[in-house]
């Protein structure tokens, strides 16, 4: 503060000052505590708020629970409250793009970073960014027309011979939904990791092919180690973004692809109980932070590491 | 060996471009398909139609217009805040540093319906709470304005680590310099520290500006009963869509194309520009010393 | 118009750390006055005191005889010259100049007027609309000189401003700043490290350690009659020899080591211990002993240094002494291994206390 000072004298030091506070008060804390605390108030009437009926609790985070069904997985058949299946499906989808973004974004990355001549390099970036200056809503609606029953990608698979029948890509459950969603976010996987494996010596790994070392263990013990960061950063934006997607799922998605954005827009749009969708997007937020947390803590990864 | 690995590793690369582009190719020709469906098969002939089609789709162009003014909002407000953020985080220090950066920080991470049903409620409740339930005025009502401000809450974070960057290669000595030479502390801020960050303010002008144009989930959960492109698409994708959209699209493309050469060109011509200078300097070097 | 600089009792502590401790000096208008010393020694802390970036915790400090407590650096009649230069590299060269004016409402025809005086002065014309990444470090620096000018400034600071320099430039650059000062006659204080640029271009130095004045003189003072040990050491070689005060008087006394003992002149012990300075020029090479100040070695290395000649030897107690023979022509330079004697004046020679350090 003091060096803030010296350097810009009170009056703008004033002015800094009260817009980072209107930024974080007004835009995220106080709406945050606002959500947090209509979260444990019940949906009412408009003239009962307020009233002897609106008292704190939990009821709008207990109806998670509410309408069990049947479900069976490796032959064991059990029931389980319907929303807290969409949520457990949403983290596990949202892993699965995060896996498969690690596996298609590395090869390129370790490819620009180290085998790309670097003078084509800015071309191929600037080729790279062209989809992230669509608008996403055009990108899921690309993928809508491609997967299409009459679609092209069908069209082109029928006229290869590698299919008999046309494929019911966005009814084949979460297909259609991971499709648009590694789509979406590749690219947040790719320049974290591309920047990390960068930022490695490459004399490191022609000294460990001149101790002998085959190209798999050169990635293994050499690569990847180095590049934990990014792929840490790449793959906490990729999950938390998948994880809390509402576009692709409802463009893509199947009937039987509900993701948890889409429970909370309809409680929010549909069924107009703020109280209920504030529980359930407090839920999202949570419980996505503590996964994050816990994933970080497994690869043994800081806040600090992601923040660069 | 080597050389069928790199023989791979280029195929990868341009199976990779080909998985990222196709899609947008394909939404691009199906503009052009004399075909009720957006699509490009089967191909029924060429057709401009469904671009004038899409100047007369109302809806669409009141839609697309709003899209350009909650962008232009959010492109400068994020500007402002971000940029005093970055300032502000460059010159502190410790703990208080550590605590508002990861603040700043992760908002970027909070889900974008958590923000906008947040940013709805609060600023909703706070109207009722100053006004009371009925009669609520103008900024308390939902609407594109609080769409602004939730896509500023996260938008301003990606702006503040753009310019924090460009901070980093700022020397302070610059600052003391104008200051003993008798600058006012405004003056060293207009003329020292803020022509030294233009191009990262730039540069955050244009992703705020388009993450604007591509934000759907704070959108939809403040805009009231206003349309923004991304919704307008979205709840047209569902009930029947003509390739209007694709007209659109492809308009859209075209001109971030355009845009991207524009700046690639630039990037180059300065660079050339500043390699001929330092050529310049090392031949005044050289004819120093001799 | 040159003004004086007085600083009185200043003191300057970061924390519990000492940077200045009670600086006393009073810096004539028009001089060239220096301050040397190692790095961390204080000397950037004075300079950021008089500028006005860092205020002294104790003491007074008058520009031109005015108390300047309080006043901010852009209101003091100061202007700085940074060790880095501190161009602005997004401005041509004359807005760079001319920026001091610019920031005090001047019109732009009388600013490039002024900026285009500046750059004859320095030596530069044409380069007004360079930008500075065109010029080379010579060039730089002559820009900098000009904006500092350029606000007529009563008093100009350097800040080690050769240091990035190469060699040949910075020995062209001193006589250069030397003749701006004379022609300008601002009073310009320099920090330095470097001895020869000190001696070379300063009306007054004043060295400093550890946050002290060491010792306020002239060049040829400070290198002929360095009061202490840091002095003698830090400006010049020396033969230092450890030893006790035998007897003393008229400034001279006779010192005993185990070398033997020697008279020299005695410099202002106090109550302290001293040790004797002997600078490698003024040793002696002789066959035969001397009547007094005298010591046998053996030659045991010999280096040649252009305009001199360097000769090693050791003495019978292990001791390595050196001495230096003009490079004339006529000088007869021993045998590596020969015997021989190394002799000095009493004169030449000073018995000096440690530097002064507080405690």
């Amino acid at each position: 503060m003091q060096d803030l000072l010296r350097r810009y004298g009170p009056g703008l030091t004033l002015i800094m000052t009260l817009l980072v506070a209107f930024w974080l008060l007004m835009l995220v804390i106080l709406p945050n505590m606002t959500l947090f605390e209509q979260s444990f108030r019940p949906y009412l009437p408009v003239t009962e708020i307020g009233g002897p009926r609106d008292t704190y609790g939990f009821g709008n985070y207990l109806k998670v629970f509410d309408g069990s069904i049947e479900r069976s997985l490796f032959g064991i058949s059990f029931s389980i409250p319907v929303h807290v299946m969409t949520f457990g499906l949403t983290i596990w989808y949202s892993m699965v793009v995060t896996a498969l973004c690690f596996l298609l974004a590395y090869p390129l990355a370790y490819y620009m970073a180290k085998i790309v001549n670097p003078r084509s390099l800015p071309t191929l970036i600037l080729l790279l960014f062209i989809p992230l200056w669509v608008s996403e809503v055009l990108r899921a609606f690309a993928w809508w027309i491609i997967l299409a029953f009459r679609g092209p990608l069908n069209a082109l698979l029928l006229s290869l011979g590698l299919i008999d029948d046309p494929i019911r890509w966005t009814n084949m459950g979460y297909t259609g939904v991971v499709i648009g969603l590694i789509y979406t976010y590749v690219l947040f996987m790719l320049f974290p990791v591309y920047n990390a494996v960068q930022s490695l010596d490459t004399n490191q790994i022609e000294a460990a092919e001149d101790l002998g070392a085959p190209w798999w263990k050169i990635h293994w013990r050499i690569v990847l180690p180095h590049a934990k960061p990014g792929i840490a950063s790449g793959s906490v934006m990729v999950f938390m973004l998948s994880a809390g997607s509402l576009l692709v799922p409802s463009i893509l998605g199947s009937t039987t692809s509900q993701w948890f954005t889409q429970t909370i827009n309809q409680w929010f749009n549909d069924a107009l109980d703020w109280n209920t969708a504030s529980a359930y997007a407090f839920l999202l937020l949570l419980l996505c932070t503590v996964f994050v947390s816990i994933a970080m803590r497994l690869f043994r990864v800081k806040l600090s590491d992601i923040a660069k | 060996m080597h050389k069928f690995r790199q023989t791979l590793a280029h195929l990868y690369m341009v199976l990779f471009l080909i998985f990222l582009l196709a899609p947008l190719v394909v939404m691009s020709g199906a503009a052009f398909n004399d075909s009720k469906l957006p699509s490009i098969v089967p191909w029924r002939g060429f057709t401009t139609m469904w671009f004038s089609e899409m100047i007369a789709d109302q809806r669409m162009m009141l839609a697309f217009v709003n899209t350009l003014w909650v962008a232009v909002a959010v492109a400068v407000l994020a500007v402002i805040v971000g940029t005093a953020s970055a300032i502000l985080v460059n010159s502190i220090s410790g703990r208080a540093r550590t605590v508002l950066y990861g603040m700043m920080i992760s908002t970027i991470l909070i889900p974008g319906v958590v923000i906008g049903i947040s940013t709805m409620i609060m600023w909703t409740k706070l109207g009722g709470a100053i006004f009371g339930p009925d009669g609520k005025p103008w900024p308390f009502i939902p609407g594109l304005h609080l769409s602004v401000l939730g896509q500023v809450s996260y938008i301003a974070a990606m702006v503040m680590l753009l310019v924090l960057a460009r901070l980093q290669s700022f020397d302070a000595g610059l600052e003391e310099a104008a200051l003993d030479l008798g600058a006012s502390h405004a003056q060293v801020m207009r003329r020292i520290l803020l022509p030294h960050l233009y191009p990262a303010i730039g540069a955050g002008a244009a992703v705020a500006f388009f993450q604007s144009i591509e934000n759907f989930n704070v959108t939809q959960f403040t805009r009231g009963g206003a349309d923004t492109l991304t919704v307008y698409v979205f709840s047209k994708v569902r009930s029947g869509i003509t390739p209007t959209i694709n007209a659109l699209a492809f308009l859209l493309i075209c001109v971030t194309l355009l845009l991207a050469l524009a700046y690639e060109i630039n990037r180059r011509r300065r660079a050339r520009i500043e390699a001929a200078r330092q050529a310049e300097a090392r031949r005044a070097e050289d004819a120093a010393l001799s | 118009m040159s003004a004086g600089i007085d600083l009185e009792n200043v003191c300057c502590d970061f924390g519990s750390f000492r940077a200045v401790d009670n600086a006393n000096v009073s810096i004539r208008p028009g001089e060239f006055f220096s301050f040397l010393g190692p790095s961390g020694c204080g000397k950037t802390t004075i300079l950021r005191m008089v500028s006005g970036f860092i205020e002294p915790t104790q003491g007074v400090i008058r520009i031109g005889g005015a108390d300047v407590k309080g006043k901010r650096p852009n209101q003091r009649p100061t202007a700085l010259i940074f060790q880095n230069l501190a161009l602005f590299p997004l401005m041509p060269i004359w807005e760079n100049i001319s920026f001091g004016l610019e920031v005090r409402g001047i019109d732009k025809a009388t600013r490039r007027k002024k900026a285009e005086e500046l750059l004859r002065l320095v030596d530069l014309p044409g380069a007004a609309d360079k930008m500075v990444s065109q010029l080379s470090g010579g060039q730089k620096q002559r820009v900098a000189i000009a904006r500092a000018l350029a606000v007529e400034p009563q008093v100009m600071l350097l800040d080690e401003p050769l240091s990035a320099l190469d060699l040949k430039l910075r020995q062209h650059m001193r006589a250069e700043l030397r003749a701006i000062q004379q022609r300008t006659g601002v009073t310009f204080i320099y920090i330095t490290h470097d001895q020869g640029e000190a001696l070379a271009m300063s009306d007054r130095v004043g060295v400093m350690s550890q946050g002290r004045i060491q010792q306020i003189a002239d060049p040829r003072e400070i290198y002929n009659n360095p009061v202490n040990g840091f002095v003698a050491s830090f400006v010049g070689e020396n033969n230092i020899f450890q030893g006790e005060v035998q007897q003393a008087a008229d400034g001279m006394a006779s010192f005993a080591t185990p070398h033997g003992t020697f008279r020299a002149r005695l410099g202002e012990l106090g109550d302290k211990p001293g040790k004797l300075y002997v600078r490698p020029e003024h040793m002696l090479l002789s066959d035969a002993p001397a009547v007094e100040n005298s010591v046998p070695v053996t030659i045991s290395d010999i280096s040649f240094e252009g305009s001199f000649i360097a000769v090693h030897a050791t003495s019978d107690t292990g001791a390595i002494l050196s001495a230096e023979i003009r490079n004339d022509g006529a000088a007869t330079v021993p045998e590596k291994g020969a015997r021989v004697h190394m002799t000095f004046d009493p004169a030449r020679a000073a018995i000096l206390p440690d530097a002064n350090v507080r405690g």
